[in-house]
């Protein structure tokens, strides 16, 4: 698409992504008797400078603790994380340098916010801890705010966060990733707790972000309609596992894995064809199937067009294996999805 | 027990209109509703002369920012709200008012004639009694049924929602998110009620769950021939779900019409705009477009002159600081509280008259 090499992203696509999971896996161990849960279970994804990834799953499928991972808060059990292409050291001193160039955005602004501090010191704060109480702070503050859309900033030093609308306040919390100046922001559902009518404004401050500054950010989200409205690439993560990945387009517009079809199906106002529904809920990391982990639950295997596609057995014992991190390609892991698209005829 | 408060010949001098045009007469009849609360000496309108009808076997949505009253309608239906809350109007349930109801009458009301499934299933929930105690609970007190025909009737109630019987002898730490909800929605159907309020049901949820849960409600809200008051910020899923949408800003209804037209040709510029705000995945419109409304509701105690939405609204026009639009019909079967919608005669009697009553269309 043209959109596509418009896009800062995709143009220096060539340099060492600015974050980058390699081959991640983090398990909790469980209390006396529990078994090890699995979190995130071999992951290789790469956010590029200047670049919005999407990781979609629903709750449970790890990608809340991906992104921890990716800032540095739990260490991986296997694995590593690699900012500029330098494993992430796990020494206070080191995480602290990465820490103020990978910034965190969090769901719920409300919580977020230290109550009894006046929007100045919430965006202060951070910009002390990396780099003391300057003479040119109020400047780096009101810059923050501006770049956040609190116009003009100096009105918003003094309030407190219940004085300001719910948009206002995630203002302030990305205002307070900005002040550091970051790379690259991770924000775990960042609109998620927003009105529908707040959720585009704060949407358009990301991608402005982008545009404007060349600011990467990974977008944890279950909502697709996010990932369609900001993102250039999207990562979809199931039980663990990144499932399939590609350019937005490619992976909503075209999605290939019976999992990422099955979540586009039941959006509201999806049109086209039945909405497939899966019954029960993701299952347990801490029992994760052997094969496929999707098979339990793939409307593709219990309809029998893997059989028919002659990989139901595959399907059942043959793990489809980890995708690449990049993106330059889309790559689905799923048996059927190759099978079917190796056939001359389509 | 069957006081009817008010005398059954009462003239209803502006009859709400009702969810399917001339259909059943409706089981749910909002008339002029009006809620404020008293705070800080002073009163805060809420909710600002509320009406619609909802016919049995019909679902409505009612859509809206927070703070839009959209949830104290929900509680005033059934007379849920605190006590600083004043409240004006009808609330019709089968001929019946609910506001001045006594209150023996209002006890049965609740649960066998309307009940409510609330958004948060974890806090609606008693977190230290079993599932199947808290099912069969309404079913003690309101169907005087014996204990063990209670039980009986949980283990169907957690059929019907998709719940495995032993389920009953959970609490409610041990279910997830989608199957806590299936529980309220066994507690809400456990007396057979012929209307549900749905407050949010789906938010915190997951697509896939969500859908599950949508998908059982409308199942349930079908095969038993119950009404259903969907509330919800999602306008996307209200349209999926609903025959009819109402939507509501500063405590008004500022448009109401079938479900899919208000969705995707909204008359007033507020639904238009919260419409727009819920991307359809594939559109080439709404890629790397998100699409938001500047701005943030008005404060109930300052409402602005004029439309309350004149201050956000992208087709603001000068007579909007003078006439305050109240819902006008807007093509069948739909109303829009705009000035854009009204004819220029209409539009003089609006700023002339403060309640003129619009002929119903369709």
């Amino acid at each position: 698409m043209s959109a596509e090499a418009d896009a800062p992203g995709a143009t220096d696509a060539t340099a060492a992504p600015v974050l980058a999971a390699e081959g991640l896996e983090v398990a909790f161990t469980g209390r006396t008797g529990r078994s090890t849960a699995r979190a995130v279970d071999g992951v290789d994804l790469e956010i590029g400078a200047g670049e919005i990834v999407a990781l979609v799953g629903e709750s449970g499928c790890g990608k809340s603790t991906l992104a921890r991972a990716l800032l540095g808060l739990v260490r991986p059990s296997a694995g590593r994380v690699a900012f500029r292409g330098r494993g992430l050291g796990y020494r206070p001193r080191e995480l602290k340098e990465v820490r103020r160039r990978v910034q965190l955005v969090l769901q719920d602004p409300t919580g977020a916010l230290n109550p009894r501090h006046t929007v100045y010191e919430a965006v202060a704060e951070g910009r002390r801890i990396h780099s003391g109480s300057t003479a040119d702070e109020e400047e780096h503050v009101a810059e923050a705010l501006a770049r956040s859309g609190l116009r003009p900033p100096e009105r918003f030093f003094l309030r407190y966060p219940h004085e300001l609308s719910g948009g206002q306040r995630q203002r302030v919390a990305i205002a307070g990733a900005l002040v550091l100046q970051p790379e690259v922001i991770v924000a775990d559902e960042p609109v998620a707790s927003l009105d529908a009518s707040v959720r585009g404004e704060i949407l358009q401050l990301l991608l402005r972000l982008r545009d404007d500054h060349g600011l990467a950010a990974l977008v944890v989200t279950h909502d697709l309609g996010l990932a369609w409205n900001i993102a250039d690439r999207a990562a979809v993560m199931y039980l663990g596992r990144v499932v399939e990945t590609g350019t937005v387009e490619e992976v909503l517009a075209a999605p290939r894995h019976p999992y990422t079809k099955a979540l586009l199906s039941v959006l509201p106002e999806a049109g086209a064809g039945e909405p497939q529904i899966l019954a029960g809920e993701p299952p347990d990391p801490t029992r994760i199937p052997g094969g496929c982990r999707f098979h339990p639950r793939c409307p593709v295997l219990a309809s029998g067009a893997a059989q028919a596609a002659g990989v139901a057995e595959r399907c059942r014992s043959e793990d489809p294996g980890m995708l690449g991190g990049s993106g330059a390609a889309a790559q689905v892991a799923c048996h059927w999805a190759h099978a079917r698209e190796a056939e001359p005829t389509g | 027990m069957n006081p009817t408060e008010h005398p059954p010949d009462t003239p209803a001098e502006q009859p709400a209109n009702t969810a399917g045009g001339a259909g059943p007469a409706p089981y749910l009849e909002v008339d002029g509703l009006s809620v404020s609360y008293r705070a800080g000496g002073g009163e805060i309108p809420a909710v600002r002369g509320v009406s619609f009808g909802l016919a049995s076997g019909s679902k409505l949505g009612v859509a809206g920012e927070s703070g839009c009253g959209k949830s104290t309608v929900a509680l005033a239906l059934l007379r849920l709200l605190p006590r600083s809350a004043r409240i004006g109007g009808r609330v019709l349930l089968d001929g019946d008012d609910v506001l001045d109801m006594r209150w023996g009458r209002l006890r049965a009301v609740r649960w066998a004639g309307a009940s409510i499934v609330f958004q948060g299933a974890m806090h609606s929930l008693n977190p230290v009694q079993r599932v199947g105690d808290q099912i069969a609970e309404p079913l003690l007190v309101h169907g005087s049924a014996a204990p063990a025909q209670a039980r009986a009737q949980v283990s169907e109630l957690l059929e019907q929602v998709g719940l495995p019987a032993w389920r009953e002898r959970s609490y409610p730490h041990e279910l997830s998110g989608g199957q806590r909800q299936r529980a309220m929605i066994a507690m809400a159907l456990a007396c057979r009620p012929r209307l549900i309020i749905a407050d949010e049901p789906t938010t915190a949820l997951d697509v896939m769950i969500q859908a599950q849960i949508l998908r059982l409600i409308d199942e349930l809200v079908t095969g038993l021939d119950i009404s259903m008051l969907m509330i919800s910020h999602d306008l996307s899923v209200l349209a999926e779900t609903c025959d009819r949408l109402a939507v509501m800003y500063a405590g008004r209804i500022v448009e109401e019409g079938p479900a899919d037209e208000v969705f995707a040709a909204a008359r007033h510029p507020y639904s238009a705009a919260l419409s727009a705000a819920f991307p359809r995945v594939g559109d080439p419109a709404s890629r790397r477009a998100p699409r938001g409304l500047p701005g943030d509701p008005p404060d109930p105690s300052e409402l602005p002159s004029g439309c309350s939405f004149r201050p956000r609204c992208p087709e603001v026009q000068e007579r909007c600081s003078e006439v305050d639009p109240v819902l006008w019909p807007a093509g069948p079967g739909r109303r829009a509280a705009c000035v854009q919608v009204l004819s220029p005669e209409q539009e003089h009697s609006a700023a002339v008259r403060p309640q003129p009553q619009p002929e119903e269309t369709g």
